[in-house]
């Protein structure tokens, strides 16, 4: 069984806003009988053009049912490019989260929405600008790169999670895989430098004991002492360093920025984003 | 809430009768039937006891029983065994519909480079004799094909194939797990070779199952340490599961009529209902050559997944083929291979019943199911869609 929050059943079994606007301003629909899953999705602007109402129909399984309702109460109020911002993540939030296999139907969500709102601006989405790479589930290289994108997904199988590509007959891995490394390689260019931020590995007590002491060591006592100061590793409890300043800095006057401008910052760059540093007074 | 539990193809309760019958070998008989002394020994005699009991209601000898952890190990040992037995042969012959236990072997050794033949089935679920008779060659090792099917309950002509495949002096395997307790077997009168067991089926606990291996079988172990079952299954007998399993095959011998006639009387009624109440509904599968307790029913324009809560919700356990409960993106590999039109695989229920079922819950499940369906219908966009198109006709 599917591990669903309760936000999810509540949305499955009390959905909201189910049903058809007559003559919407716009109507997106995406999916099929043949996928297994499908949503309709109608709505009405107000004078400001802002979305008043949203309706969904969704044939699928109580995630998709969940994800449509949970779309449409998002974008209700919303201006049509303020709906565009919303992504799958957000759809994924509202309900408490999703299991991953099945993020597709938040992905299925963003998508009915974009449908919807480029038919209202009269654009036309065709997927024959694309390339089907899944030909099982008829999902484009533009789905995929998206999802990619807006999901950091490193791998086929999460493809699958979030777009259903790949899901099939899986011809189309080495496809998919090479759309991975594509998008992968142009995000980290992209990305601005950053240093021991971002995903950092969860460290063990021992590794992070381990590091605060290496960068101490390499980082910071070398520079205190270099104006006749250093430092001793009291203790660690948690994510609190306590340290004991010595030489020229144990009566420094600006010990305290020291401290914290300095070598905590220092500490929070290379060990961990929560380390506190006190000093230990004699 | 009660429960109405009508996933017995799943899984089944453990008899109350089975449970007593084991508990003391948790506790005061905890001997190992290897052992020499009178300890193990007593244990022993219980074991065998239990073997009987297996064999008679297989219509076997007790030295054909042999005791594994489950059917999967049952259909790994059948299989494995019997190609090590016929290493210059490296062509199976199985069917498109089996268990994951047979399926997914088969898959992995296509993939060691043996040569895998599955057969079709038509759009009831029935396989072709003609396609088997014309797949069989010198290379054939074995042949295995499942006695019923779990998801629709259609039941294969076994006995016919067996004669195809022994005359060609090749082994015949047949994954027995939905068959053993719903419809009769008896070895003694059968072509079959050997044949899997599972006891979750048949209220016993999960964690015993059994592979029939006719006398005079080539068959290597698969599980290789002791002595045990003769040889052909190494490691220390589970005996409180033995016991048990030894209990459900006689309790299951003594129901087999119940099975078919009350149980099966229950689940006609159940079908009917729903077919009555609930527009386009199709069965799946050979509605004459079925297990008695299975009914597998697809509900056009809706998903499976949302009817299982649905019903979940009210204390109702079924199961599902379509794809978002089957763990992957497309429905079931058995309605498939039988070509049912996505506009009803995705939507497809089974009900499985058991002799602990009743018609009070027949009815309760009766009473659910329209409105759950026409509440999903009233959310999917393809039956508004579907009642226009008709109504344009």
């Amino acid at each position: 069984m599917w591990d669903y929050t309760d936000k999810v059943k509540d949305h499955f079994l009390n959905p909201r806003n189910v049903g058809e606007i007559e003559n919407p301003d716009g109507v997106g629909e995406v999916g099929s009988l043949a996928c297994g899953d499908a949503l309709r999705l109608t709505f009405k602007l107000d004078e400001k053009k802002k979305i008043k109402d949203a309706k969904f129909k969704t044939f699928g399984c109580a995630s998709a049912i969940a994800s449509s309702s949970a779309l449409t109460e998002i974008i209700k109020g919303k201006s049509l490019d303020e709906a565009l911002q919303v992504t799958n993540q957000d759809i994924a939030e509202y309900l408490g989260g999703l299991p991953e296999e099945k993020m597709h139907c938040s992905v299925m969500g963003r998508e009915a929405l974009e449908a919807a709102i480029a038919n209202y601006r009269g654009q036309k989405i065709t997927k024959e600008e694309f390339e089907i790479v899944c030909k099982c589930f008829g999902v484009t290289d533009r789905e995929i790169e998206k999802a990619i994108r807006e999901n950091n997904l490193k791998t086929v199988e999460q493809v699958t999670y979030y777009t259903k590509a790949g899901g099939g007959c899986a011809g189309c891995h080495p496809k998919i895989e090479a759309i991975i490394e594509k998008v992968r390689g142009k995000m980290e260019k992209e990305a601005p430098p950053r240093i021991g931020s971002g995903e950092r590995k969860k460290l063990t007590n021992i590794q992070k004991i381990k590091l605060i002491e290496e960068t101490l060591g390499r980082e910071i006592v070398p520079a205190l002492k270099a104006d006749g100061g250093d430092l001793e590793l009291i203790d660690i409890e948690g994510n609190k360093v306590l340290v004991a300043l010595r030489g020229k800095c144990s009566f420094c006057p600006s010990s305290e920025v020291t401290l914290k401008q300095y070598v905590e910052t220092k500490l929070r760059e290379f060990v961990s984003d929560d380390i506190e540093v006190e000093e230990v007074r004699p | 809430m009660k429960t109405v539990y009508v996933d017995n193809n799943a899984t089944t309760q453990v008899a109350s009768e089975v449970l007593e019958v084991m508990l003391p070998y948790f506790t005061e008989f905890y001997g190992n039937p290897s052992s020499m002394h009178f300890f193990g020994g007593q244990v022993q005699k219980n074991v065998n006891k239990a073997r009987e009991q297996v064999a008679d209601f297989l219509g076997a000898e007790p030295s054909e029983i042999v005791f594994t952890s489950c059917g999967t190990e049952s259909d790994n040992a059948a299989i494995l065994g019997s190609l090590d037995s016929y290493p210059e042969k490296r062509h199976l012959i199985t069917s498109r519909v089996e268990h994951p236990a047979i399926g997914n072997l088969c898959t992995y050794l296509g993939r060691k480079g043996h040569r895998i033949t599955e057969l079709s089935v038509d759009r009831e679920g029935r396989l072709d004799l003609d396609e088997l008779k014309e797949s069989v060659t010198d290379k054939t090792a074995m042949v295995s094909v499942m006695y019923a099917n779990n998801e629709t309950g259609v039941i294969f002509p076994i006995e016919e194939m067996g004669e195809i495949v022994k005359e060609k002096g090749i082994p015949f395997h047949t994954d027995g797990v939905q068959a053993a307790g719903k419809i009769p077997l008896n070895m003694k009168k059968s072509t079959i070779d050997m044949l899997s067991l599972s006891g979750h089926k048949l209220h016993a606990p999960k964690g015993i199952g059994v592979l029939y291996i006719r006398k005079g079988t080539r068959f290597s172990p698969f599980i290789i340490g002791g002595h045990q079952e003769k040889g052909r299954r190494g490691g220390t007998e589970n005996v409180p599961y033995i016991i048990g399993l030894g209990k459900a095959c006689e309790l299951a011998k003594k129901h087999l009529e119940d099975e078919n006639t009350r149980v099966r009387a229950l689940r006609d009624y159940l079908e009917q209902k729903i077919l009555e109440r609930v527009p386009n509904v199709l069965v799946n599968g050979d509605r004459k050559n079925r297990l008695p307790n299975t009914v597998s029913v697809s509900f056009e324009y809706v998903e499976g997944e949302s009817i299982l809560l649905l019903l979940s919700d009210l204390g109702i356990c079924a199961s599902s083929g379509s794809a978002c409960t089957s763990g992957s993106l497309e429905p079931s590999h058995v309605l498939r291979a039988m070509g049912v039109p996505f506009t009803a695989a995705h939507g497809s229920i089974r009900f499985s019943l058991s002799i602990y079922n009743t018609k009070e819950e027949m009815d309760y499940i009766i009473e659910h199911i329209p409105p759950i369906i026409q509440r999903l219908r009233d959310i999917s966009p393809f039956w508004k869609d579907y009642l226009k198109a008709k109504g344009n006709v």
